[in-house]
């Protein structure tokens, strides 16, 4: 473990994983949108659900969709400054069969009605998992700049998205790949060692069998 | 890369004849990519965020549960009014872990030294010895680097984790590492550090990790005072040349150790211990209920 990860990270109480994690996710969902969502419904699973309110867990996703970071003084304000905002949410609970205890979803809507659902996990020490985009396993940390790509379920996607990146000089990190069903939806999951820029993000939505592009840059 | 064994760190002080702090920056600078001078500053600004932490203490704060808050205050009140055994700096000491850790209860801004739940700890021994001006902000940084390596050194043999090891790896850690700061403070030597470290670890093994409803409050702010007294105690044997016999690598290994044995009801699933007692349960009833009110 680095030095300042054990002495460290400063953040806002009272638990790296239910509320300096739970910033984090919304924090991600926020960048994966794209922007500040207009509505968000806040879903909490498990122990999310069962401590939430005591440790400001719902205060702290609100406060990342926000776009704060954990060590934000403004974080137990959230709610007061979302409705500032004008960003309309609510918060509710779920249960995730088979999802980490520390897991939220989070049904997303951008200004302009386009819609996100992503489903994050906090796994300790504010360290996280986004565990699903739009229904489909993605499983990615969030501490790299990553490319999410959902394609049809057919051959030579793959192919043109690395084409794609390294023609950019982006170098790829790791690399997963899911899907829902065979000849179903399929998803890339790429963390990357440079930031992906918006052009890259446009040439592959207008590639064929290409559903949807989400990127992240940290 | 960082020292995975106090045994390591302690021959490569004496071999290089470095001291201890700086043994410990080095080792970090090439996993970290920071340079000494940005290390250093992310250091100053761990401990000035410990310094506000403090200051920003408010009597009156309440956690969101409503059980967390208020209780620093008392016992400051009742040491200024002589009413208490303890005096002076073990009273600041008592005083200051209960500060932090209420801080952290009503969500305010702390240093995780190395956990959330333990972040008292580190600053209730550290911060009225600077106040008194006993030491200067670049000497507690030292002692800060000390306290971090054999903190990294708990991690890498063992676990900072409650959900893991219990509140000994997370307020048992803190505990061990402020007692080695604490003798680096005062001018002992590298295997002083090393005996007050495996001494407080040692009289923390075992203590596990009980939130009542899983919340960051009962018993965990009460924890972060006995870890600082703790420390104040294992760091004074320590300096009096008072040996625990078992060294430091071999009770973190037992550490580990008596962490894996551990029910998971008594690590941080808020089930077993003072979580599953009758009145633990009723509070966990009441903090649930104000939940779904809202």
């Amino acid at each position: 473990m680095r030095l300042f990860d054990v002495l460290g990270p400063v953040m806002t109480g009272p638990s790296s994983s239910h509320t300096a994690g739970a910033v984090r996710i919304g924090l991600t969902a926020r960048k994966l949108l794209g922007e500040q969502p207009a509505q968000a419904e806040i879903l909490l699973h498990g122990s999310f659900a069962a401590t939430g309110r005591g440790h400001g867990t719902d205060k702290a996703l609100v406060a990342g969709l926000l776009g704060m970071q954990p060590d934000d003084e403004n974080i137990p304000r959230s709610f007061t400054l979302a409705r500032q905002a004008g960003m309309l949410f609510t918060v509710g609970t779920i249960n995730l069969r088979g999802a980490h205890p520390n897991t939220a979803l989070l049904r997303l809507r951008g200004a302009d009605g386009h819609k996100l659902e992503v489903m994050g996990s906090s796994i300790g020490g504010g360290r996280i998992n986004i565990c699903k985009i739009d229904g489909i396993t993605t499983n990615f940390g969030a501490d790299h700049d990553t490319l999410i790509v959902h394609n049809l379920d057919t051959p030579g996607h793959v192919s043109a998205v690395t084409t794609c990146l390294s023609e950019h000089h982006i170098n790829i990190a790791t690399m997963q790949l899911y899907r829902s069903a065979a000849g179903g939806y399929a998803v890339m999951v790429l963390e990357c060692d440079q930031p992906i820029p918006a052009e890259i993000v446009e040439e592959l939505r207008r590639m064929p069998g290409i559903v949807k592009v989400t990127s992240l840059n940290l | 890369m960082a020292y995975t064994s106090v045994r390591d760190l302690l021959n490569a002080c004496k071999t290089s004849g470095i001291p201890m702090d700086e043994m410990i920056l080095r080792s970090d600078l090439g996993e970290s990519g920071l340079t000494e001078e940005e290390s250093r500053a992310e250091m100053r600004r761990l401990w000035k965020v410990m310094t506000e932490t403090s200051r920003n203490y408010r009597a009156e704060d309440r956690s969101a549960s409503g059980f967390a808050g208020g209780d620093a205050a008392k016992v400051e009140k009742a040491a200024a009014a002589g009413m208490l055994y303890s005096s002076g700096y073990y009273a600041e000491v008592i005083s200051e872990a209960l500060k932090t850790a209420e801080c952290n209860a009503c969500m305010k801004r702390i240093v995780a030294a190395p956990t959330a739940g333990s972040c008292g700890v580190l600053p209730a021994v550290l911060l009225p010895l600077w106040r008194a001006g006993a030491f200067e902000e670049e000497s507690i940084c030292r002692a800060l680097y000390v306290a971090a390596g054999f903190g990294q050194i708990v991690a890498s043999r063992a676990t900072l984790a409650g959900a893991e090891g219990g509140c000994q790896a997370e307020v048992g850690a803190a505990s061990a590492m402020a007692a080695a700061a604490l003798v680096y403070l005062k001018g002992g030597t590298a295997e002083a550090c090393a005996e007050a470290f495996a001494l407080a670890l040692t009289n923390l093994e075992g203590l596990v990790c009980d939130p009542v409803a899983g919340l960051v409050e009962l018993p965990c702010i009460k924890r972060n005072v006995i870890g600082a007294v703790n420390a104040v105690s294992a760091a004074d044997m320590a300096l009096a040349g008072v040996a625990g016999h078992i060294p430091a690598d071999e009770v973190i290994d037992a550490m580990a150790e008596v962490g894996a044995a551990m029910s998971a009801d008594l690590r941080e699933t808020g089930i077993g211990g003072l979580a599953g007692t009758p009145t633990g349960q009723a509070i966990r009833e009441i903090v649930t209920m104000a939940g779904d009110n809202e």
